[in-house]
Parts: structure tokens; C-alpha cells; sequence
């Protein structure tokens, strides 16, 4: 711990978890769990001064060479502080969802521990001393909860928590309180676009308490057709009973999405298959494009391939895409700024060498 | 994504335009947008999370009949008055909770539908606070069982309840 970070944090598109497959691939991307926690009696993020922090920082690393980490199988963890980061670097970690846009301004009292092939991120210093972030592929909510339960518990049995009989787990704003626990789920949901379901669909989700937002957009017109699914309540249900609820919602909208895909692959056939090749083509041969327009195309190439129409495009490196084309990775990539002209251009560059053979 | 027009700000404002049934949309950033005089409605550029708690919490401070004496309220381990949580929507440290509690209640109230929290319990409290919880839902099935004349488990019920306020004693 406490070296420089491993070159793979901030170089690697692709974290070790994203490669391995999970339940329901085919229409969800991720799961995450956040819990979030803080320590009793000392002053939250926003008020704290930079000493106060770097105990925090502190005691968290320290809780992590333990015995216990050990014993819980998460010695391996790094500790990693911002101001040991560049900033080019800490937008790469927001594009591939490790840390928040908030802990990447935070370069002074900000850090971070990642581990477990990246499965697990505590972010140090945003809004809360401690946000402990799990992230799984496909739909494994039970899975990620179990894993952030594992570090919580390792962390509480080093500090000592602020948490309250009646409130639950204290945190800076009152909409985390009780739980903490934010779950949120990635899905790709292209045939309730295509059939102008998703607005329907979605604001039924919203009705229940969830929330719906585009993973690189706002509102139903979401870049690359993919959604985050997330609860909003934390006060009053236990972690169990979030986390199902949101895989209930979440299995509701992937069957809807199921549906519409039978429906186009047995009556729009031609139509589906020619717009995945078109797109696949135009991703192969395209020397300038936009990120939206990337995100797009993807999407149908993803479609046709996991209705069977397209082949020889591993759902590895869509996944690996997503994250690599972004204006951060790009840079990182390229070893200099790039105006948004340029990064078009090393955009293509880079889809074109992922997704040729 | 980035802005249509200047190319260089995120795209956070999605227009969609109607004229003559032809429907055209472009996204732009908050600036061009404003000069364009596409955001009428948005006056302010502030429209956080933050902005829209602090609504709820100052609606929350005037219908409390203490607001002189509240609006000075300090806790006592931070400094955070009540008017900085307002303006802010976030607390300053764990003892907030305590110092400003009764003001909270009606504001968690509003966020969650609840104001108990029903999930997990650090292990190093968890025994007592455990034993609190179970002892709260026995009193209501009690009077749930009662409700509806089910001596038989009410009967049961209070025994376990005896049970548990000894333990707790």
C-alpha cells in the first residue's frame, strides 16, 4: 500500500470484474452497491480541515494492512490519494466508475482504496468520509452487497461509526441516511428505444421509487440506449429488501426488453440485421466520429450481436469500449490534451483497431 | 457529449424543436443555451440536489412554530446552525442528527416515508439495539394481534415482550 498506484488503474479500459460474465449479459451491463459511512464525531468532507482528512486517510489505510484485511481477503487492497494523480488520471477513474466527478475535484483531501480486480472502490473524502463501492457484471446485486458488506465490516471493526438507533448510518445528506445504500444497475435496453417504449416503461419505474437517469445523458434520450436503474429510499427498508426490490424492477424491464427483442428478430428480421451491419460497418471504416454517434452505433452492433445476427464481435470489448472511447481514456491513450476535433479522429482511430480483425 | 454549438462544454440542455411539424434537436451547453435564450425557465444556474433539499428544509424550518429559536440552533460539536443545513442540505458532522433531530424527523419524513431505520447494525452496538428493534415490532404485532381478539398469540406475544424488557433491564 501507499505506493505509486498500479500502472492498470488508470491505463486498462477494462477492469478485471468487467471481464468476467454474469447473469443476464445479454441486457444488463452492471451492478453496483454503495454504502456510505462516517466516522462518529468528526466533522463531515465539506467541513473538515486538510489534517482531519489525512487522519481519515489515515485510519483507513491502516484498517487495511491489518490482520483482519487479511483474514477477509482484502489485504490486497491499494490505498490511492488524488493528490498522487493527475488529473487526466482521476477522469479516467470517473469514466471507468470508480470514483465520483466530486472525489476527482477533491485532489487535496480526496483518496481512494481499490482492489479485488477493481470489484471494490472506497472512495475516501467526498461527501462522506467513506463511500464503499462494489461493482459486478451483469445482474448480481446480492452478490456486490455481500462483497461491500465484507469491507464495511472490516472497517467497522477499526473505527468507530457514527450511527444513530433511529437514523441508521449518519451521513452528510439526509438523503442517504439509514442505510446508506445506494444499489444501481446498467442496462441496455435498445428494443424499447426502437419501439418508443422506454419512455413508458421507464416512467413506470420512476412511479415506484427508482431512479432512471442515461448513463452519459439525461432522460429517456439516453447515449447508446444504456439506463441506470437506482433506488432513491434509504431510511426504513433494510439492504436486503432494497436490493430486491430494485432486481424485481430491474427483471421487469429486462423481460419488456426480451419481449421486443423476439418481436423484432420474428418480424423485423432484415431490418435489425441490416442496421448491425451497417453500424458495425460504419464503426469499421469511419476516420472521424462523435462520441454520441459511436455510442449509437455500438448500441446496434450490441443489439445484432446478442440476437445472433452479427458475428465475431466479443461483448468483452463493446464493454471495453465504453469506457476507452471517452475523452479521458482517449487522452491517456494519445499521452496528450486533445481538443474535441482530435479526439473524434483518435476516436475512429481506436474503433476501428478494437473492432477490425 | 458536447456541446453542438461551441464544441467544447458538456451538452446538459436536450432542445427539441417543432415548426411546421418538422422536428429538429440540438444539445447544447447551459451557457449557449442561455444565449440563445433557450432556458426561460431556468433563471439560476444552481439546480442541485442541494437547491431543491434546501426547499423542502426551509419549508420545514417556517412551519415549525420555534423558527426564531430555531434558526440559532448550533450543534454543539460542529457549529452547524440549522439556517447553514437549510441553505447547504448538508449536515455538519454525526452529532447533527441528535442536535437538530426534531427539525429532521419531518424532513426524513418527506425524503424516505419513514423515520426509522430498519436496516443493518454495526456488530460492535448491535446487541442492544437489536434487542430494541425486535422489542418495537412485538409491541406492534401485539397490538396488531389485539386488533384483531388473537389472545392466543397475544398471550405469547406479551410473555416474549416480558421476556425481552428483562433482558434489556
Amino acid at each position: 500500500m501507499d505506493m505509486s498506484p498500479s500502472a492498470d488503474l488508470t491505463t486498462k479500459a477494462l477492469s478485471r470484474w468487467m471481464e468476467a460474465e454474469g447473469p443476464e449479459t445479454d441486457t444488463v451491463i452492471s451492478s453496483r452497491v454503495r454504502l456510505a459511512r462516517n466516522i462518529e464525531g468528526m466533522p463531515f468532507p465539506h467541513l473538515m480541515t486538510a489534517e482531519q482528512a489525512a487522519q481519515v486517510i489515515g485510519m483507513v489505510g491502516k484498517a487495511f494492512r491489518s490482520a483482519e484485511a487479511s483474514k477477509a481477503d482484502l489485504s490486497g487492497c491499494e490505498l490511492v490519494r488524488m493528490s498522487e494523480l493527475s488529473p487526466l488520471d482521476r477522469a479516467v477513474l470517473v469514466e471507468k466508475h470508480l470514483i465520483s466527478p466530486d472525489l476527482a475535484r477533491e485532489a487535496e483531501k480526496g483518496a481512494m482504496v481499490v482492489g479485488v480486480g477493481e470489484a471494490v472502490s472506497v472512495m475516501v473524502n467526498e461527501e462522506d468520509h467513506l463511500r464503499i463501492q462494489c461493482l459486478f457484471p451483469g445482474l448480481q446485486l446480492g452478490e456486490a452487497l455481500t462483497l461491500a458488506n465484507r469491507v464495511d465490516d472490516l472497517l467497522e471493526s477499526k473505527l468507530e461509526y457514527a450511527f444513530g438507533e433511529r437514523c441508521g448510518y449518519l451521513t452528510a445528506c439526509p438523503t442517504n441516511v439509514g442505510t446508506g445504500l445506494r444499489a444501481s444497475v446498467m442496462v441496455h435496453l435498445p428494443a424499447l428505444v426502437i419501439n418508443n417504449q422506454a419512455g413508458r416503461v421507464l416512467s413506470t419505474v420512476v412511479k415506484l421509487g427508482f431512479l432512471v437517469r442515461g448513463l452519459y445523458g439525461e432522460g429517456t434520450e439516453a447515449a447508446g440506449n444504456i439506463f441506470q436503474v437506482s433506488n432513491q429510499v434509504t431510511l426504513g427498508q433494510s439492504e436486503a429488501e432494497t436490493a430486491e426490490n430494485l432486481r424485481n424492477v430491474v427483471e421487469q424491464v429486462i423481460g419488456q426488453e426480451k419481449h421486443l427483442r423476439q418481436s423484432l428478430l420474428s418480424e423485423m428480421r432484415d431490418q435489425v440485421e441490416d442496421k448491425a451491419g451497417r453500424a458495425y460497418g460504419t464503426l469499421l471504416w469511419s476516420h472521424v466520429i462523435s462520441s454520441q454517434e459511436a455510442m449509437q452505433l455500438l448500441s446496434d452492433v450490441r443489439l445484432g450481436v446478442e440476437l445472433g445476427l452479427l458475428k465475431g464481435v466479443e461483448r468483452r470489448v463493446l464493454n471495453e469500449l465504453l469506457v476507452a472511447m471517452r475523452p479521458g481514456f482517449l487522452q491517456k491513450l494519445a499521452g496528450q490534451e486533445l481538443d474535441a476535433r482530435e479526439r473524434d479522429i483518435k476516436r475512429a482511430d481506436l474503433l476501428r483497431s478494437k473492432l477490425g480483425n | 457529449m458536447l456541446c453542438q454549438e461551441c464544441r467544447k462544454r458538456p451538452a446538459t440542455v436536450h432542445v427539441t424543436r417543432i415548426v411546421n411539424g418538422r422536428k429538429t434537436e440540438t444539445d447544447l451547453c447551459e451557457e449557449c443555451a442561455r444565449e440563445q435564450g433557450e432556458l426561460p425557465f431556468l433563471a439560476e444556474s444552481q439546480f442541485s440536489i442541494q437547491s431543491f433539499l434546501a426547499g423542502i428544509l426551509e419549508q420545514g424550518a417556517q412551519t415549525q412554530a420555534s423558527v426564531k429559536a430555531g434558526a440559532a440552533q448550533r450543534c454543539l460539536n460542529c457549529g452547524l446552525t440549522y439556517r447553514e443545513f437549510a441553505r447547504a442540505g448538508r449536515l455538519g458532522c454525526s452529532h447533527c442528527y441528535d442536535q437538530l433531530g426534531d427539525r429532521l424527523e419531518p424532513v426524513l419524513r418527506r425524503i424516505h416515508g419513514a423515520s426509522q431505520h430498519t436496516g443493518k447494525v454495526p456488530a460492535r452496538s448491535g446487541g442492544t439495539i437489536k434487542a430494541r428493534r425486535d422489542l418495537r415490532e412485538l409491541r406492534e404485532n401485539l397490538a396488531k394481534a389485539v386488533g384483531t381478539e388473537d389472545f392466543e398469540l397475544a398471550a405469547k406475544l406479551r410473555d416474549q415482550i416480558r421476556k425481552l424488557e428483562k433482558e434489556l433491564e
